[in-house]
């Protein structure tokens, strides 16, 4: 019989090797699964995993795009870890990411085509403030009458897609577009358009910013104490309060930073990568930083490296697509079996798992 | 409009909704927050819609549905309940997950047709007058999950198994101390809650589309949720809540359909936007009924 | 002996490092009420266990109506008649009265039968109680006539009650009283466990007295003295307190009709509390657990916000600040509940000294954690206070209790508070933790500061404190200096009787 036994303290050699016990974990099962679906295994797990990276051919150009698709997912994940920290759900990411974009595209636009150097500036300030703004919703309604921010933020993703479908389709579509959905293309607007820093690396600023907010979140977290009001909060609500923090604020500031940074990566993405406000803008990086953040251990960096690897696995997903006929939902089952085999993972770090022959009497 | 079709049609359009949210509510009550709803409440769609396309019996259908909703809910529950895991981060996963399943098994089914399940031709009763058509003459699923509310209030109000239940999810301690197996009460109920939304799902795909599309519960698996909380975790209540929201649904749907001024994207936002506006009503009030151990991971260590 | 029902010989039992039972024999007649008294960790709690089959005796026997009796769980105490109401009830709040009783019953008949029983052992027994309540808006009293009659419905030859008044208000201590009274003359007997001298001289028939595990004496209440047998439970130990000596200083912090409603359905409002205390003086308060302890200090460290006017500190009106304001003048706390409340228990030492210490101690500059000066202050506790671990940065659920303990008193008084509260502090702590916890409080005082203890160990209060005040049902009585009390005083300031005149409630 298996009894677990609690740790007084988190094993640390754990807490470093579940997530790779993970990550192996989903590619056996996930091997299975393409075997299961008529591929070959082991080409399908090395075109994911390690194709996009060294491959003669599709290196060259994959292997930026790991940047871009890292990018929004590291920034976003980061801004959720602090509230998950914290205990506090924020699971509309996508929401506050869509209405970044928005919110920053609109400013921008309403600025059409002026050629200065702060607009682009105005605009990011303006997207993080959409997300923020978004966010505050359900930081002001779980504050106020105590209601679940959990689903609040969720339903406001609905809320935002169709905000998002009506901007494109309406009051942000481009006039000049004979009557197709979708903004202006900022890639043709070059005061705004957010270009690649440095050539063939896929750097853009939304990348730049997510490794700021990497650093920026660790310093936070570990030496700042608004970082250790946020632990202190999650780890135990009653000593927090003793300790003199007040919730209301651990709530504003878990919700506005993680609203303001998705509100950033949206903007970096319509002005960059994505180019223009349309129907299909929101593409689930909301969601995938949910992975991103648990993956991660909720720690910046390990945020840093599961962002990347997640990106590996959505291009690496899309070359198995074109090379192997991969359909593309595997890819999306892919990523949550991992974050399912972490979950399961993760009682090694708190639980000490004992073998007894009988029940001790 | 005819009001035979909208009660007619808001009947079915709550359906789906009030499956999951009873299933949800059980679950709840013995103590398990389970966030995968939507997870399970797609993977149930397209199981239920491949099993009934497959074999051509919507009803082997729903069954199907419901077996695989309940397979993927002791997923969780394994991981909640024996690997202690947090509850809200995997029911995310659970949903996660089930979006990425239903796509990819859904995909060999986009375009084709289910089986339809038919009407309940209920002699003389179909035939009174309004009411008949009203409320007398739909799929057997519709009464299914009427019947399944009333069975669901009797056996926490009247059953000892019942009683047991709720007592694991007030205080799973005292429950312990007593000598209720908390674990094996809350797995039956994770998997109670599976069938449930599987089901729920089957009826979007089979019946209230009925066809298969990617990502086609749109929330409503979400909405389950909130209406639990809305319901006070009383079964009846799941049922209004259901019902109302499913009028909601109904309404913003013909009105699009009828081309008001109204803005189509405002009309279909609404359903989500009432739902936070209940919520914040209910919460403002006093959330009650919640039960007491919700959530709480309990290992027995003693 | 034929009218013996339950007798006990020579029960042992042993933890490790504590002896709970050392040969412990006595008899229960049958339909006798026979009282177990004790103070705090006297050995009463592990006495029941044995009986009600939670905890197996090292040695000894039991006979129960002349047969060996030896239950190895509960059920098989149930089974043999014996049958218990626990001091913390296990009652589920949201469910109904008769859903409770039927859950505690090993076949229940069906609900409405059951209820009709309910109401009628209800009504025999004088304990008005309607089974379609809910549990969660009983009143304590109400609360454990669930769990009595729970009991009760499985017709017990024993009943064993422990500390049955500690939650009762004085009305329904009398319904109680006459309860037990109506099952002593049915034949029941009545194992009643207390350390209120007065109840028991009203209720029980025959007392035994442990102390520190040992059975020192049976009496019978009626015929001594509350003081008698509060000499034979305390011992020695209760010598008169020493006056202390030494002048007072200026009035550091003062109570102003305190009045606050109760935090959530099962707290306790404050009523109007009044007090001050001066530099350099040691307040006791006592009171038995659940009158008002936890909202007291929640109360004065800030947790709670009080009304406006009625907490100052140094004449300044702080009842507006939170813990952090309080904190940074000089009022510090220190919670009963130390893990999780006191301290963060996934959290290190280091990062336990930051939970309070951030301000007094300069842990943080222009918003960032000196994470070096925080280790320091940690070593600093932790070497002073002898808290035995093997560094600052191990978790403080990883500490045993007494461990813990002295490094949140340590980290409080090694901020120099002028004014420190503190709740239950040597609770759970082993004698040599807890004199070296009392003598750090008292050498605070010497140096100036006014200490509030609040405490359920009257010992620990005769002892370190100056003046002494009792919290009945979160009203504070007036406070007295220690040395004009003696033992009976203090159980009547307890009781709720200020006007300290003894009160006898009707047999």
């Amino acid at each position: 019989m298996i009894r677990l036994e609690k740790r007084t303290q988190p094993s640390g050699y754990w807490t470093a090797l579940s997530p790779i016990l993970a990550v192996g974990l989903t590619m056996i099962v996930g091997g299975f699964m393409f075997w299961a679906l008529g591929k070959p295994p082991v080409e399908a797990i090395r075109t994911i995993f390690w194709d996009p990276l060294f491959h003669p051919q599709f290196a060259d150009y994959s292997r930026p795009q790991l940047l871009v698709k890292a990018g929004p997912l590291i920034l976003i994940a980061i801004g959720l870890s602090i509230g998950f920290r914290a205990g506090i759900w924020n699971i509309g990411a996508e929401g506050q990411y869509i209405m970044g974009a928005v919110s920053g595209a609109a400013v921008g636009l309403a600025f059409y085509p002026s050629q200065s150097v702060l607009l682009f500036p105005l605009m990011v300030f303006a997207g993080a403030l959409g997300g923020w703004a978004w966010a505050m919703i359900p930081a002001v309604l779980k504050t106020r009458f105590g209601t679940n921010e959990i689903l609040v933020s969720l339903m406001l993703v609905y809320v935002a897609e169709n905000i998002l479908a009506s901007a494109s389709a309406g009051w942000l579509r481009n006039p000049e577009g004979m009557g197709f959905p979708g903004s202006r293309n900022f890639k043709q607007w070059s005061a705004v358009y957010n270009a690649e820093l440095l050539t063939g690396t896929g750097m853009h600023w939304g990348v730049a910013a997510a490794f700021i907010a990497v650093i920026a979140a660790y310093v936070m977290m570990a030496r700042h104490i608004q970082g250790f009001n946020v632990r202190l909060t999650g780890e135990a609500p009653l000593a927090a309060r003793f300790s003199g923090v007040s919730p209301a604020w651990i709530v504003f500031l878990c919700l506005g930073v993680s609203g303001g940074l998705a509100g950033l990566a949206g903007l970096f993405e319509v002005t960059g990568p994505a180019g223009q406000v349309s129907i299909d803008f929101g593409s689930g990086y909301g969601f995938t930083a949910i992975i991103v953040a648990f993956l991660g251990r909720l720690n910046p960096f390990g945020i840093l490296a599961a962002g990347l690897l997640m990106a590996l696995t959505y291009i690496g997903g899309e070359l198995a697509q074109l090379m192997l006929g991969l359909p593309g939902a595997s890819i999306q089952l892919f990523q949550g079996m991992l974050l399912f085999f972490l979950l399961a993972t993760d009682v090694f770090t708190n639980y000490r798992v004992r073998m007894l022959r009988r029940e001790a009497a | 409009m005819d009001p035979v079709l909208l009660v007619a049609s808001i009947m079915v359009s709550a359906t789906p909704i009030l499956l999951a949210a009873l299933g949800e509510m059980v679950v709840e009550k013995s103590g398990v927050l389970n966030l995968g709803v939507e997870g399970m409440m797609i993977t149930g769609a397209v199981m239920g819609f491949a099993i009934a396309v497959t074999s051509g019996s919507p009803l082997m259908g729903f069954a199907g549905a419901a077996v695989s909703g309940a397979v993927l809910s002791l997923a969780f529950g394994f991981l909640t309940q024996y690997l202690l895991s947090n509850q809200v981060a995997t029911g995310l996963g659970l949903t996660l997950v089930g979006l990425g399943l239903s796509a990819l098994i859904g995909s060999h089914y986009e375009g084709q047709r289910a089986p339809a399940l038919g009407k309940l031709d209920m002699p003389l009763l179909s035939d009174i007058p309004m009411l008949g058509r009203m409320l007398l003459s739909h799929d057997i699923m519709v009464y299914v999950s009427l019947a399944l509310v009333a069975a669901v209030w009797a056996f926490l109000k009247y059953t000892r198994a019942g009683l047991i239940l709720r007592a694991v999810g007030e205080d799973h301690a005292s429950a312990h101390a007593l000598g209720y197996k908390v674990v094996r009460v809350r797995m039956a109920a994770i998997a109670f809650g599976g069938a449930c939304a599987g089901m729920g799902g089957a009826y979007v795909s089979l019946v209230r589309v009925p066809q298969w599309t990617e990502g086609m519960t749109a929330g409503a698996g979400w909405i389950a949720l909130a209406i639990v909380v809305f319901a006070s975790w009383r079964a009846f209540g799941v049922l209004i809540g259901a019902y109302l929201f499913g009028g909601v649904t109904v309404i913003q749907l013909n009105l699009q359909a009828a081309g008001t001024t109204v803005p189509v994207e405002l009309l279909s936002m609404s359903p989500y936007l009432i739902t936070i506006i209940v919520l914040v009503i209910i919460s403002a009030r006093g959330v009650q009924g919640a039960p007491a151990s919700l959530g709480r991971s309990f290992h027995a260590s003693s | 002996m034929p009218d013996t029902l339950l007798s006990l010989r020579g029960l042992t039992k042993t933890y490790p490092g504590v002896v709970a039972n050392d040969d412990v024999s006595f008899d229960i007649g049958k339909s006798e009420i026979h009282a177990l008294l004790g103070e705090n960790g006297a050995g009463k709690s592990t006495l029941v266990k044995m009986i009600f089959g939670l905890v197996k005796p090292d040695r000894g026997e039991m006979r129960l109506d002349g047969d060996l009796y030896s239950p190895g769980k509960p059920s098989e105490a149930r089974k043999s008649g014996v049958a218990m109401v626990f001091q913390h009830f296990s009652l589920f709040n949201a469910l109904d009265v008769a859903e409770n009783v039927a859950l505690g019953m090993e076949s229940p008949p069906a609900m409405r039968d059951l209820a009709r029983q309910i109401r009628a052992v209800s009504e025999t027994y004088g304990l008005p109680l309607d089974p379609s309540r809910v549990v969660g808006t009983l009143s304590a009293g109400e609360r454990q006539r669930v769990e009595i009659i729970r009991c009760l419905l499985q017709g017990p030859r024993l009943l064993i009650m422990d500390e049955p008044t500690s939650v009762l208000t004085p009305q329904e201590v009398g319904i109680l009283f006459q309860t037990l009274n109506k099952l002593k003359s049915e034949g029941t007997s009545i194992l009643y466990i207390s350390h209120k001298l007065e109840e028991i001289r009203t209720l029980c028939d025959e007392a035994t007295i442990l102390r520190l595990g040992k059975n020192v004496g049976t009496c019978t209440p009626r015929d001594v003295t509350a003081r008698q047998m509060a000499e034979m439970m305390v011992g020695s130990s209760f010598a008169a307190p020493e006056p202390k000596a030494g002048a007072k200083g200026e009035v550091l912090l003062r109570c102003d009709a305190l009045s606050m409603p109760a935090p959530g359905a099962f707290g306790t409002p404050l009523r109007e509390i009044s007090v001050e205390v001066r530099g350099g003086e040691v307040l006791g308060i006592g009171g038995v657990a659940g009158n008002g302890q936890d909202e007291l200090l929640m109360a004065l460290s800030g947790e709670r916000l009080a009304p406006k006017g009625t907490i100052w500190f140094k004449g300044r009106d702080v009842g507006r600040d939170g813990p952090s304001k309080r904190r940074e003048a000089g009022l510090l706390s220190g919670p009963e509940e130390r893990l999780g409340h006191a301290a963060a228990p996934n959290m290190s030492l280091t990062e336990n000294a930051v939970l309070t210490g951030a301000r007094r101690k300069r842990l943080v500059k222009n918003g960032f954690i000196d994470w070096t000066a925080a280790q320091a202050f940690a070593d600093h506790v932790i070497a002073r206070y002898d808290v035995r671990t093997p560094g600052a940065d191990v978790t403080a659920r990883s500490l045993s209790g007494g461990n813990l303990q002295k490094f949140v008193v340590g980290r409080e008084i090694e901020q120099d508070p002028d004014v420190f509260v503190v709740n239950q502090p040597t609770w759970g702590v082993d004698a040599a933790a807890a004199a070296a916890i009392r003598q750090a409080l008292l050498d605070l005082a010497a140096r100036g500061a006014a200490i509030i203890c609040i405490s359920q160990d009257l010992d620990e209060l005769m002892e370190i404190s100056d003046r002494f005040g009792a919290l009945n049902e979160g009203r504070l009585s007036p406070t007295r200096a220690v040395a004009d009390l003696d033992i009976e005083k203090i159980g009547l300031m307890m009781g709720g009787a200020h006007d300290m005149e003894v009160v006898h409630a009707d047999g």
